[in-house]
């Protein structure tokens, strides 16, 4: 039965997928690893340079620094959003109006653009003028996120987490109410304790999209840029300076082409290597 | 043990799910409840588990009213249409699952799931997860745990509706032998009529929320009490005519007559319903007092070994079932023979006269 016939204009069908992956892609990619392993001093002369950006990069401490503060902010957020937002969709009702009110309510945050929230709680959080910081320093707290790294932290992560929770609750939410009522029927039946409905049924069946929300949640928020620029530009001193900011700062501030290029691709490979992990991690009961 | 409903009535909100209903379910046996969905089947049973309070009325259970009754302590076994485990239990620790909330020792519990795979020939696959099984042993698997805890009732949800059709014959074959000798109340919901007939036992027919009868199931084909039951209790769906009686003859559509036989004869005049199930309208002459139709066919469904012709008489449709494969065209004209002594005759109250 393998009478494959050859039929070379076939080719022209893939043809557009093919342009458009290398526009949007492969070019691209090209362009930034050929800058990674040359060097230049402008009028386009540019000297063959090897593995010697990537060595430059891995070695610098401030490519450490920030990298570790990457991993220490996916990281706590990580660590507030997922339960947070598994925690709201367990208390939001399952049908009903209110239903779609609380939906509504949730889906808010992620209409607006991210510059627009970097700018909203940047005054905001203002200590002279904003609603957050006068309260806080009226409660006796010193508290100023344009002079004090932890102050800076702590409002860039809150921020994090208004904005991005409700992606980690609408997934929750919609595997929730895949959960045919059966399921809570039966567990009533056998007097499963609500901890045991939760543990048993509810978690397990909100595996697949929890191991979604967690993929998207590290992703973005590894290559978060936009808020952290507009709400603090990665200070106060480099406190909030993350990989991306950093990395601008490198190509565009400094323009040290060769060693941001070298930077892109390390990083890249970070997201790609991490993201992997995880999903081999959450997925491993479901493969055997 | 007996299964008792006193009045009770189920409202939600302003819809009237069950309206009152006295029964008292049979201890032997199954007792099927046969309806289409929504006639509330569904809401019946969580009534009977005590998943849900009536509304007013009582239920009672060996002598004891158990309306307040919270479902864990009514000691009831569950199993519904979809292939309800819990996801991340090996089927060993989904059948044990109800042993371990009521804290028993290890070693029982290992006989006794042991005893229970044996018996739902899950043996193999104790340590396997529910999505590495099929469909079948899924449903097994929901079995056994309803089994393995001595249930004083157990209720099955309409357990064989989404297996395929050889699992399904071979699980409803092994059913009554499951349950039998268990000491405990069986209620099986369906909608099939077949399934309820080859199951046996008692049947309560259900239209919209209400019970329309209930009593031994081939009692009930046989003489169903009204109309109602008549249609739930048929398929392909049982023929509608109304009829005029005058004297000693029937009349139907001013030109089929015939002769009323034994008690028909004493009924008084006037307008009757008459129902025929379709195996009784044939394309052949099958008893002496057949009546003949002429109708123009509208659709044929060959199955294996039997034709289900679809026909019209006067803007009315008329199913009929014959053995044999007879394939027509649409809009042709055919003969049908009513097996007339096989009709049932409802009043104009569509209760039952004569069957």
């Amino acid at each position: 039965m393998n009478n494959k016939t050859a039929y070379p204009k076939a080719w022209l069908f893939v043809l557009p997928v093919v342009a458009l992956v290398a526009f949007n892609a492969l070019i691209p990619l090209m362009t930034v690893v050929n800058y990674s392993v040359q060097e230049t001093f402008g009028n386009n002369v540019f000297f063959f340079e090897g593995v010697k950006w990537f060595e430059e990069v891995l070695n610098s401490e401030r490519f450490h620094a920030s990298l570790l503060r990457q991993l220490a902010f996916t990281g706590i957020i990580l660590a507030i959003e997922i339960p947070l937002g598994v925690a709201i969709a367990l208390t939001m009702p399952a049908r009903g109006i209110w239903a779609s009110v609380c939906l509504v309510l949730m889906a808010l945050p992620l209409l607006i653009p991210w510059n627009v929230v970097g700018a909203m709680w940047n005054i905001f959080a203002l200590p002279e003028i904003g609603l957050l910081g006068q309260m806080i320093n009226g409660m006796g707290i010193d508290y100023n996120f344009t002079q004090q790294p932890m102050a800076a932290w702590f409002t860039t992560i809150l921020m994090d987490v208004w904005h991005w929770t409700s992606l980690v609750v609408l997934l929750a939410y919609a595997g929730l109410r895949s959960i045919p009522d059966a399921y809570y029927q039966a567990a009533k039946i056998d007097g499963a304790s609500g901890w045991a409905v939760f543990r048993y049924i509810q978690l397990p069946k909100m595996k697949r999209v929890l191991t979604i929300a967690v993929l998207l949640r590290f992703m973005d928020s590894f290559m978060i840029y936009t808020e952290p620029f507009v709400l603090t530009g990665g200070g106060p001193g480099n406190a909030t300076t993350f990989l991306s900011i950093d990395l601008v700062k490198i190509a565009l501030g400094q323009f040290d082409l060769g060693p941001a290029a070298a930077m892109s691709l390390i990083y890249f490979l970070i997201v790609l290597l991490l993201s992997w992990v995880f999903y081999t991690l959450m997925m491993r009961d479901e493969e055997q | 043990m007996t299964l008792e409903f006193r009045n009770v009535v189920k409202r939600v909100g302003a819809e009237v799910h069950i309206h009152e209903t006295n029964v008292a379910f049979a201890s032997e046996g199954f007792n099927i409840l046969l309806g289409t969905t929504l006639a509330g089947k569904t809401s019946l049973m969580q009534l009977m588990a005590g998943l849900e309070r009536p509304t007013s009325g009582e239920i009672w259970f060996n002598g004891r009213d158990v309306t307040g009754v919270s479902v864990q302590k009514r000691n009831v076994s569950m199993v519904h249409q979809q292939f309800i485990n819990y996801p991340n239990f090996s089927v060993f620790d989904n059948i044990a699952s109800p042993l371990r909330v009521a804290r028993e020792p290890r070693a029982e519990i290992k006989r006794r799931v042991g005893q229970v795979a044996e018996m739902m020939r899950l043996s193999a696959m104790l340590d396997r997860k529910p999505n590495e099984l099929s469909g079948g042993q899924q449903q097994r698997t929901a079995l056994a745990r309803a089994l393995v805890k001595d249930s004083d009732l157990i209720l099955l949800d309409e357990p064989l509706a989404n297996l395929d059709y050889k699992l399904r014959e071979e699980l409803r074959d092994e059913l009554p032998l499951l349950f039998k000798d268990r000491g405990c109340t069986v209620i099986y919901a369906t909608t099939e009529p077949t399934e309820a007939l080859l199951l046996g036992g008692h049947t309560a027919t259900m239209h919209e929320g209400r019970i329309t009868q209930f009593g031994p199931t081939a009692e009930i084909y046989r003489r169903p009490a009204g109309l109602r039951t008549a249609r739930v209790f048929s398929d392909p769906p049982i023929n509608t005519a109304g009829v005029t009686k005058k004297g000693t003859r029937f009349i139907f559509n001013n030109r089929v007559g015939w002769d009323a036989q034994g008690a028909r004869a004493e009924l008084p005049d006037g307008n009757y319903t008459l129902g025929i199930r379709p195996h009784h309208v044939t394309l052949d002459h099958t008893g002496p007092d057949t009546v003949e139709l002429e109708g123009t066919v509208l659709v044929t469904e060959l199955s294996g070994s039997e034709s289900v012709v679809h026909f019209e008489i006067d803007g009315q449709t008329w199913i009929s079932q014959s053995h044999g494969i007879h394939p027509f065209k649409i809009g042709a004209a055919a003969r049908f023979h009513m097996d007339i002594e096989k009709s049932k005759l409802f009043d104009r109250d569509d209760k039952l006269v004569a069957a």
